[in-house]
Order: structure tokens, then C-alpha cells, then sequence
């Protein structure tokens, strides 16, 4: 709309504001935590990065702490340890999701939205709750501790190494894990089952008449068309997962190292800030290439409905 | 295209397994909080006590109204950023910094809030020493509840501007309308429904965040989630329970209806567009 | 009402270029076109058109050029503030708003009173024939009745210039004959200048006064349309509206009455003179209903040639015979089946004679 563009001053406003907003907020806290990182503690404070002294501007580079980090193989383990749980949580999500985002999509069209209307209503409660709520359960006495003893599945788990020894279930892999698919489940639910309510029937219809079984159907015609839909779950599970605290610090346990509980006990615990700022570096660092795949993927997918 | 019975039947199986998982928490948060027990594992019998005690709770309390000032807040800042950010990347297909601005309005969506929350604390500390302020409080809290709200609302308030028929805008246009007119005759009445959702969304998550809220708040400004937070931190407690129970009262109530009207609004709204625009 | 001496140069479109990026969507496009004519803009898509009329809207600037309204520079005027309207090709009514309230948009904006807008679009209902839809929304009407509340809003401001685009593109064959007259009448009895784009050729020709053949953003011919059927200026022109037959010739005999060309099949006698050179390539462009199909050999040398009947199309009122030649082209003869029984009727296989008169031919150089 090339005839606005003169006379529209309010459209510097109108992108400006959020700009300037997410410029202040976002951009600038970050090369912040980057000027941190390489700072030195002083008690409460840091000492200042580029100091004057004697008319000559020095700038003292603290990289110890990337250093550190690199040398220390705790933080090493600590990120492999986030990426694996973040890709197990991200398989499992998508392993449960995936069908169920399918039967969804099959339903008749009247119970559509009353599903939907269903998956979206834990969403809508707290979260908190909810991770809270699976302690209840996988502890001594809880429902699913009793079930899952019961039926010996968790001679099954210890044996898998999922869980410590039979009978403790809360504060292991095994519970960290589940509770995160839990959580993260209607994100990979709600973009598959987007995409795949958007699916022309027909394509079945045609894939039928050329002699495709519905098996061969499905994996040749409705997987390839529902890539985006996969690609868009997978990253809105994977790459928050990795950063998780609140589920890691009360359905984790010792042995299962994330790095948000990391930057935190770095932060909180520590009052290690230059510290838990190379963590975060790091963090973003680590993030950055999945994060750009699904900008793009975002960009492409924006491009293709104008 | 008809699926086979066995078809159905595992479909079925699957989202009720699916329905079952996803509920079973929730009803279990429910059930124990009319336990009889200070261990709200193991039920001994029913009781309203802990329903009684959140009278006298007062730090719940007072983490709940700071709570919803906050939420509140969040969700009509939100809505406001949001819009303009989704103006932004819809309409004005070409200016300079498109693409940082691209990346920084969706990067909260998936970046860790540890880390957003540590930087933006960071930079406000930096701020308070340099300027002298702000202080970690409601304010702060807010602004951090604002950058993930923003997100969240820009991707819905976009996906409905993007769905609009462009010619609307220029028939309006055509007719006389002045640019700023054409926003609140045409536009603003066309996703309303959006902004609505949009604010209840950024309302929710705003009033559900525990870390951003952790690093940004300073003493006396102590949300109901973090309350939860340390008290679920040290075990189970039955308090949580009581107040798990209401959220959800209240939430299933207010989705309930929520869903029952956005149906009606939509279908309605769906036959409007179909015969207003040629197919 | 119509003016009384229609200025033929109301609306001048002077050397207007516009591109997007590297490609040009039109390309030094130049035409002037009078007060109250309807004036047709004829491509399939991709030829600029659609492109040329939101020029004249204001919702694209022009890379290079002038555009002027009644001796008016319309550079300077952003959309809202020109003369014209536009009715859109998907109606773009408000759904929030109702029938009437569509209408009374573009007078609200001028400020008018309240009386005067009611006023004025009763009068439209009332020209549009849908008095009794005032209250409906958009959604509860149907294609036909859309289109027609469409027309009334674009005509409620009393425009100086009326822009259609696709008019007639979303309504089925019926309704679009129909509304094709009404649509004219209207337009006339308002005695507003139209400027209509359209990839409909029947469209085109039925409505406009004037019509101009465009591809890859440029004017090919401008013209009437029995100018541009009749006479088209070049072979793509001959070829894109309608049907006809080209035949590839040399210019054998140029006189000022008359002329003869020698082509693979048979001999052209045209009873006209070209401006042209002996021995130079033309093409001679034929209608197929131009053409005679008889058993019988027609008498003379010219303007004939034998073929087999190798498909024939009936289309109830005509048929479309493909006769093929000795040399292998292919005619399209069409006659129109003015007898309800015939036993001699021709069919496939039969041989015929194809004759056509001296004046049915278009000489082609281009």
C-alpha cells in the first residue's frame, strides 16, 4: 500500500514503540549479561569492564569464567545432560501428540472444537499446579506410584536406568522427563493438530484411487504434508525444555542436571552473577541455531500464505 | 474418506488415553484437597479445613492480589505492544531492522525464561545504580511479564490480520476513509475477537510465571506463584491443594464459557467473511 | 445526468510505467478517455492491468508518468481524497456493517447530514433494486445481491470516475448475462465515466464502449469493439479475442482496389488495396463465421478451399466445423443452424468446400 506511505506518520509510531520497547528490554539486558560475563565480582557489585587510568582507556577482560566452563566437565555434562532430556521430552511429545493431534483432526467436525476446547483447558490452568500435582502422584501413596509398583514397571525403569532403585519414583530421570512431556504436550498437540485440520481430504481420496492402502497413504501423503506442523512443535518443546527450571527443581533430583537449575543455584544460591551470566551466554549460544531454524521456518511458512 | 472400525476404535482408545493423562493431576489436586491429612498423599477423609485455613492465609492473599494487578496489567500492555508489533509485520512489509525485529518479537516465546530473567534483572540493577532506579518490584515484574506477553500477542493478533482481506482496508480507503479511520471503522471492529484473546492469553500467563517473577521481584512483592513455588518446594502441602482446586474451579467455568462464545463468534463470523469475499 | 459536451480527454493516462523491483508491470501506457464512457482494460492475467487500475485508485504510485482527472494532476492525492471509486473484484463489503450502513461509509466520511445520507442511500437502493436489503448484513445475501450493494456503494459518492475491477468474475453464466445489461444501464442512466478491467473477452465487449487489448503491460490496440473484432491490428490481437483462422501468405499482387495473396492452400482475392511491398510475408485472418461450408465447389479461383471434415462441435445455436486441408492446417468454420431438420446436415468425413467473400479478410503484417 505504497499511497499510505506518505501520509501516515503514525506508522513510524506504531513500529517504533514496540521497537524501542524490545530494544531497551530485550537486546540491551543481553549484551549486558554479555559485558557481566566477563566482569569480575566485587561483593555486591562488578568491577566496571573499561576503566580510565592514567589518560589511557584499559579494558580488562575477564574470561576466566569461560574458562572455567569450558575446563569444568560438570557444565559440559550439564548442557549434554539439558540437550538429552530436551530431545527425549521433544520424542515423546511427539511420539504421544502426533496421534492424538491425528484423531483429533478426524474427529467430526461438531466435536472439534469441544476437543480442543479440552486439550487447551490444562493449558489454561497453572502449570505449577500441575508439575505440582505429579509429585502428589509419583510419591509414596500417590495414584501412579501405587499403579506403577503394582505392576512392577519399575523394576522395568530401574533396569532401564531411569530410575535410581525400584520404589523411588519422584526426583529421577524418570520423573523429570514425564513430568515435561506433560507440560510441554499440548504445545506439540496444538500446531500439529493445526496443521492437520487444514489438510485436504482429498489428497487421501486421490492417493486411494492411485492404490495406496490408508497405512501407505498416511505415511507417504499426511506426514510429509504435516512437516511444518511437526517442525513447529518439535522447537516450541525442545528449545524451552532445555532452559526448564521449575519442573527440573521439583520433579528432578540430583542426578539429573539441567542447566536452568544451574544458572539459578549460580545466581541464587552462589550470588555468583558473572558466573551464571557466562552460563546464560552459553545457554543462548547453545539455543541460537535451533532458534534459528524455526525463525525460518516461521518466516517461510509467513511468506507462503501472502 | 471412511476409516476402517478398528480404526476408529484405536483413535478413540488414543484420546482417551491422551484425555486421561492430561486430566488425571488436575483431579487428583481436587480430590486431596478435602483430605483429612496434613499428608495430602494418602486419604484419611473429607474435610473443609483447608479451605477455612486460605482465609487466614494471608501471604496467599496478598500474593494473589499482587497477582492479578500484575496479570491485569500484562494483558493490557500486551494487547496494546502486541497489536502495534503485529501492525508492524504485517502491514509494512519493508523497513530497516525488519528482521531483528522479527527475531526479538518472537525470541520470548522460546527463550529460557532463567535467562530472560536474569539479564533483564542485570540491566535493571545496572539502572538502579547508575540512575537510582527503579526498585525490584510490581514495576519490574510487570516488564518482564510484558516481553513475554508481547510475544504471545503478537502471534495471535498477527495470525488474524494476516487471515483479513487486504481490499477491505482499500475499500475503506476508496471511500474516503482517512488511514487512522480506516484502523477504527474497519480494521479495530475485524479482530477485535483476537484482542480479546490475546489479553486472556498474556492475563493467564502472566498470572501462571514464576521465574521471571522470581528474579524480578524485591521484598514485599512476593506473587501468588512464587508462594506456591517455595511452599511446593519443601513438600506436599494441602494448602496448595485448596488453592490448586479453586484456579481450576474458576478457570473451567471461565473456558467454558469463553470456548462456548469464541464457537459462536467464530461460525458466525466464518459465514460473514465466506459470502462477503468470493470464495 | 450525462453532460451535455462530453470532454473527450477527461480522464488522460500519459507514458505511465510502473515497476516492481526488476519487473515491469506496465510499460509507457498512454490513452485518453472521454467523459462517460465505459472503458474496458481486456487481458488474461499478469498483463498489468489490475495493476493500471490501482494506479488510478492511488493504492499504487506510478514509477514514471501522468496521470490527470479532468486536467488534474492526480499525483498529488493520496486514495482517500480522489474523485473516483472502485467497486472490488471480492466485493470487500463490511461484514460488521449492515447494507445501509455500507453505503452511508463514504458519504459519512464527507461529513454529510444525516438526512441527506439517508437520503442519498435510499436513491441507491432504490437504483440497485434492493430497497428492502437495507438492514441485512453481507453474510445473509447472496452473490448477485452482494455484488449489486457493491455497485451502490461505489456509485453513493456520486464519483467522478467509476473503477471496476472484475466485475462480473464471481457470478455464474446466467446471472452474468443478466447482470451485464443492468450493469451497463445503470452505469449509463448515472452517466458516470467507467473504467472496467476484465480477462472475460464477452465481458468486455458487451459492456464497454471501448476496449483495450493489453499484454506484458502494454496497450496492443484501442479501439470499439467491432474495431477490435473486425480489424485487429496484429496477428496476437486476431488471436486472442474470439476465433479465427491465420494463414500465413505472400503478397502476390498489390493494387489500390484490390490485392492478391498466394498461401499453402488456397488463393486470397481481398477487395482492398494494403500499403505494402510484392513478395512480402503477410498473414491473412479470417472468422470462422465469415465462412461458408458448401458440397458443392464454389465457382472461381479465389477465396476457396476443399477439405475433410475432421471434428465438428455442436453448440446447439451454431456449429464448429474443423475442416483439414490439403497442406494439413486446420479451418474453423462456424454456421449457424438456422434449419431445425436437415438431412444433407454435413458430418465427419464429408468432404467440403470452404468459400468466403472478398471483403471477410484481415490482412495481417504483424
Amino acid at each position: 500500500m505504497n499511497g499510505l506511505r506518505r501520509h501516515f506518520n503514525g506508522r513510524t509510531a506504531v513500529i517504533a514503540a514496540p521497537f524501542l520497547f524490545l530494544l531497551a528490554f530485550f537486546l540491551l539486558p543481553f549484551l549486558i549479561v554479555g559485558k557481566i560475563s566477563v566482569s569480575e565480582m566485587e561483593t555486591v557489585a562488578f568491577k566496571d569492564v573499561l576503566i580510565v587510568v592514567d589518560g589511557a582507556v584499559q579494558l580488562t577482560l575477564k574470561y576466566a569464567n569461560y574458562v572455567f566452563l569450558a575446563e569444568d566437565p560438570l557444565y559440559l555434562e550439564t548442557y549434554l545432560s539439558s540437550i538429552q532430556y530436551a530431545a527425549a521430552t521433544t520424542v515423546l511429545c511427539l511420539a504421544i501428540g502426533y496421534p492424538f493431534a491425528y484423531f483429533m483432526a478426524r474427529a467430526k467436525p461438531t466435536v472439534q472444537p469441544a476437543l480442543l476446547m479440552l486439550v487447551m483447558l490444562p493449558f489454561w490452568t497453572s502449570f505449577l499446579l500441575r508439575v505440582y500435582a505429579w509429585r502428589g502422584l509419583l510419591t509414596e501413596g500417590g495414584w501412579a506410584h501405587s499403579v506403577i509398583t503394582g505392576l512392577g514397571l519399575d523394576h522395568g525403569l530401574a533396569a532401564l536406568g531411569l530410575i535410581a532403585a525400584p520404589g523411588q519414583l519422584i526426583h529421577t530421570p524418570f520423573s523429570l522427563v514425564l513430568g515435561m512431556t506433560y507440560n510441554y504436550l499440548p504445545f506439540m498437540i496444538l500446531p500439529l493438530y493445526a496443521n492437520l485440520a487444514k489438510m485436504d481430504l482429498r489428497l487421501l481420496e486421490a492417493a486411494a484411487d492411485l492404490g495406496a492402502t490408508p497405512w501407505v497413504a498416511f505415511w507417504t501423503v499426511t506426514v510429509p504434508l504435516s512437516k511444518a506442523g511437526i517442525i513447529a512443535g518439535s522447537m516450541l518443546v525442545f528449545i524451552p525444555c532445555i532452559g526448564e527450571f521449575v519442573i527440573p527443581e521439583l520433579l528432578g533430583g540430583p542426578e539429573t542436571l539441567m542447566i536452568g537449575r544451574v544458572l539459578w543455584d549460580e545466581f541464587f544460591s552462589n550470588n555468583d552473577w558473572p558466573m551464571a551470566s557466562t552460563v546464560a551466554v552459553m545457554m543462548v549460544l547453545l539455543i541460537i541455531v535451533p532458534l534459528a531454524i524455526f525463525n525460518k521456518y516461521q518466516a517461510e511458512a509467513q511468506e507462503r500464505t501472502r | 474418506m471412511k476409516a476402517s472400525r478398528a480404526g476408529i476404535w484405536f483413535g478413540r482408545g488414543w484420546l482417551s488415553a491422551g484425555f486421561l493423562f492430561l486430566y488425571v493431576p488436575i483431579v487428583t489436586l481436587v480430590i486431596f484437597s478435602f483430605n483429612d491429612s496434613q499428608i495430602p498423599n494418602v486419604w484419611r477423609g473429607f474435610t473443609l479445613k483447608w479451605y477455612a485455613a486460605l482465609a487466614t492465609d494471608t501471604e496467599m492473599q496478598s500474593g494473589l492480589w499482587l497477582s492479578l494487578q500484575i496479570a491485569f496489567l500484562t494483558a493490557c500492555g500486551s494487547v496494546v505492544l502486541g497489536t502495534m508489533a503485529a501492525f508492524a509485520l504485517v502491514k509494512y512489509r519493508r523497513f530497516t531492522g525488519r528482521t531483528l525485529f522479527s527475531g526479538m518479537v518472537s525470541a520470548p516465546l522460546v527463550m529460557p525464561e532463567v535467562v530472560v530473567g536474569l539479564s533483564l534483572l542485570l540491566m535493571l540493577v545496572s539502572m538502579q545504580r547508575l540512575l537510582g532506579f527503579p526498585e525490584r518490584g510490581l514495576g519490574t515484574i510487570w516488564l518482564g511479564h510484558l516481553l513475554l506477553g508481547m510475544a504471545y500477542a503478537t502471534v495471535v493478533i498477527q495470525a488474524r490480520l494476516q487471515d483479513m482481506n487486504p481490499q477491505l482496508e482499500e475499500a475503506a480507503m476508496d471511500l474516503g476513509a482517512r488511514p487512522h479511520q480506516v484502523f477504527w471503522l474497519v480494521t479495530l471492529p475485524l479482530i477485535t475477537q483476537s484482542l480479546l484473546s490475546a489479553w486472556l492469553l498474556t492475563f493467564t500467563i502472566s498470572l501462571d510465571d514464576v521465574v521471571l517473577s522470581a528474579f524480578l521481584s524485591g521484598p514485599g512483592s512476593t506473587t501468588m506463584p512464587l508462594v506456591i513455588f517455595s511452599r511446593a518446594r519443601l513438600g506436599l502441602n494441602p494448602s496448595v491443594n485448596a488453592v490448586a482446586t479453586i484456579i481450576v474451579a474458576v478457570v473451567a467455568v471461565g473456558v467454558v464459557i469463553a470456548s462456548y462464545l469464541i464457537a459462536r463468534a467464530e461460525a458466525r463470523r466464518q459465514a460473514e467473511l465466506a459470502a462477503a469475499t468470493k470464495a | 445526468m450525462p453532460p451535455t459536451t462530453p470532454n473527450p480527454a477527461f480522464l488522460q493516462i500519459q507514458d505511465v510505467v510502473k515497476d516492481f523491483g526488476a519487473t515491469r508491470a506496465v510499460n509507457n501506457v498512454s490513452v485518453d478517455i472521454a467523459q462517460g464512457e465505459i472503458f474496458a482494460l481486456l487481458g488474461s492475467s499478469g498483463c498489468g492491468k489490475s495493476t493500471l487500475l490501482r494506479m488510478l485508485a492511488g493504492f499504487e504510485t506510478p514509477t514514471a508518468g501522468r496521470i490527470l482527472l479532468g486536467g488534474r494532476d492526480l499525483a498529488t492525492l493520496p486514495a482517500h481524497e480522489r474523485p473516483m471509486n472502485m467497486m472490488f473484484q471480492s466485493y470487500a463489503l463490511f461484514p460488521h456493517l449492515t447494507v445501509f450502513e455500507n453505503i452511508a461509509f463514504g458519504l459519512k466520511r464527507e461529513g454529510m447530514a444525516r438526512d441527506r445520507i439517508a437520503a442519498q442511500v435510499e436513491a441507491m437502493l432504490k437504483l440497485v433494486q434492493l430497497s428492502a436489503f437495507a438492514q441485512r448484513k453481507p453474510h445473509q445475501l447472496s452473490g448477485g445481491q452482494q455484488q449489486r450493494v457493491a455497485l451502490a456503494r461505489s456509485l453513493a459518492k456520486q464519483p467522478q470516475l467509476l473503477l471496476l475491477d472484475e466485475p462480473l468474475g464471481a457470478l455464474d453464466k446466467k446471472l452474468r448475462e443478466q447482470t451485464q445489461i443492468e450493469l451497463v444501464n445503470i452505469v449509463e442512466s448515472v452517466g458516470v465515466t467507467c473504467v472496467m478491467v476484465t480477462h472475460d473477452q464477452e465481458e468486455a465487449m458487451t459492456m464497454a464502449s471501448r476496449v483495450a487489448v493489453m499484454s506484458e503491460g502494454r496497450f496492443l490496440q484501442v479501439g470499439a469493439p467491432a474495431e477490435i473484432y473486425e480489424t485487429p491490428a496484429t496477428r496476437f490481437v486476431a488471436d486472442f479475442i474470439g476465433n479465427v483462422n491465420l494463414m500465413d501468405g505472400t503478397l502476390d499482387v498489390d493494387e489500390p482496389d484490390h490485392c492478391v495473396i498466394g498461401c499453402d492452400d488456397c488463393k486470397h482475392y481481398v477487395g482492398h488495396g494494403i500499403t505494402g511491398t510484392a513478395g512480402m510475408a503477410v498473414t491473412v485472418a479470417v472468422r470462422p463465421e465469415k465462412i461458408t461450408l458448401t458440397r458443392a465447389e464454389p465457382a472461381g479461383e479465389f477465396n476457396r478451399v476443399p477439405g475433410t471434415i475432421k471434428e465438428l462441435s455442436y453448440f446447439g445455436s451454431f456449429t464448429v466445423f474443423h475442416l483439414q486441408l490439403a497442406s494439413g492446417a486446420r479451418l474453423k468454420v462456424s454456421q449457424a443452424n438456422t434449419q431445425r431438420h436437415n438431412d444433407d446436415r454435413l458430418t465427419w468425413g464429408d468432404t467440403a468446400w470452404a468459400s468466403w467473400s472478398d471483403s471477410a479478410q484481415i490482412v495481417l503484417t504483424q
